[in-house]
């Protein structure tokens, strides 16, 4: 229909278009919508987290916690391991800004720098979803015994895995193994400022 | 008496560790000193808070009760932000145990400062509530700091301990 119509006006005739043009139309130029030009960059480390260096935890379950580091991921997050037979630390991110990095550093280069990176790879530590619905009768059910939770195996193993080597290192210098067994905690007159981490 | 008899209960209860026999002596302590404030106790040169006791399901192998478990500095609300007559409540001044400079006071810039204290009404399970904020800059030469909480401190608090957290870190 965009031909539109001849129509007769008198003795001459022209076309009317089917699809007049508007008669009216906005005084603006129409607004284009604005280029993001933020871009995600990798996170900026802090010097002193090299791979290997003991760090102390700050804050959440393990606070006070002596750990090892083993890797910085992206976006500021660090894989931290315990090792988890000596200080019951499994292998975990945590946040740099909560935590305090030591001077002490451990040979970490025994580790199987495979299973680091399966288990630095996205998703490894988010949790799976339940296969099954929750019934009325489970609700009930939950009341007379504690579920006890159940540690993946593969985890188990992972862990294990890069512990190994870690634990070995530790073994060779005395007292280190009892260091990081030990927490950290502040003491009356202690003097956060003027120590030398 | 009730309550905190309740509190050891309750906690006895969470923490299933040997713990409460030192929490019913805190108690005792508490109640010859009135104006304690905060949560945290001195015992023998052992602070203890209830704040961080050992979470729920872990027991005490993990965390042995002779080992203090603080980790944060003392720090005592001085006052507001003030001139003669007028107070800025938006801004407290907070000394921090053992700074005496300004130069020792920057390493606290930034750091969050946790208000925690104990409310008649049990909001979610707990009588212990928080006021965060942080350090914004020191104030003065003598290592007083400023600093800015969430909701301003309340008036009662002038003298009262806060927490101030070694994190966030840049160490």
């Amino acid at each position: 229909m965009s031909d539109g119509q001849t129509k007769q006006f008198g003795k001459s005739q022209r076309v009317v278009p089917a699809d007049k043009a508007q008669k009216w139309y906005p005084v603006d130029d129409q607004s284009q919508p604005k280029k993001v030009r933020k871009t995600l960059r990798p996170a900026k480390v802090r010097e002193t987290l090299v791979p290997g260096t003991i760090l102390i935890l700050l804050a959440g379950r393990f606070r006070g916690k002596r750990v090892i580091l083993l890797k910085s991921l992206d976006q500021g997050v660090l894989l931290v391991t315990g090792p988890f037979k000596i200080n019951g630390v499994p292998l975990r991110r945590v946040n740099a800004r909560y935590v305090i990095a030591t001077s002490k550093r451990v040979d970490i280069s025994g580790v199987d720098a495979k299973a680091v990176e399966k288990i630095s790879a996205p998703g490894y530590f988010t949790k799976d979803k339940k296969a099954e619905k929750k019934t009325e009768e489970a609700f009930f059910k939950q009341g007379e015994k504690a579920e006890k939770k159940v540690v993946a195996s593969a985890r188990a193993s992972d862990q294990k895995a890069v512990d190994q080597a870690i634990l070995a290192s530790i073994k060779k210098e005395d007292f280190l193994g009892s260091y990081l067994a030990t927490t950290f905690s502040l003491r009356n007159g202690d003097k956060p400022h003027e120590m030398k981490w | 008496m009730i309550d905190s008899a309740y509190l050891i209960a309750d906690a006895r209860a969470k923490t299933n560790t040997r713990l409460p026999k030192l929490i019913v002596r805190l108690t005792l302590s508490k109640r010859r000193q009135p104006r304690q404030t905060g949560t945290t106790f001195d015992l023998a040169g052992h602070s203890f808070d209830f704040l961080s006791l050992p979470a729920p399901q872990r027991n005490a192998d993990t965390m042995p009760s002779e080992q203090g478990h603080r980790l944060y500095v003392k720090g005592r609300h001085l006052s507001f932000q003030r001139s003669k007559h007028a107070l800025t409540q938006n801004t407290s001044l907070v000394k921090i145990e053992g700074v005496d400079d300004t130069k020792a006071a920057k390493f606290y810039l930034g750091k969050k400062v946790a208000f925690v204290y104990r409310a008649k009404r049990e909001v979610r399970g707990s009588n212990i509530r928080v006021i965060w904020g942080k350090v914004t800059r020191p104030h003065g030469n003598s290592g007083v700091v400023r600093a800015k909480f969430r909701n301003n401190l309340p008036p009662k608090s002038l003298g009262a301990t806060v927490r101030v957290m070694l994190y966030p870190s840049n160490i």
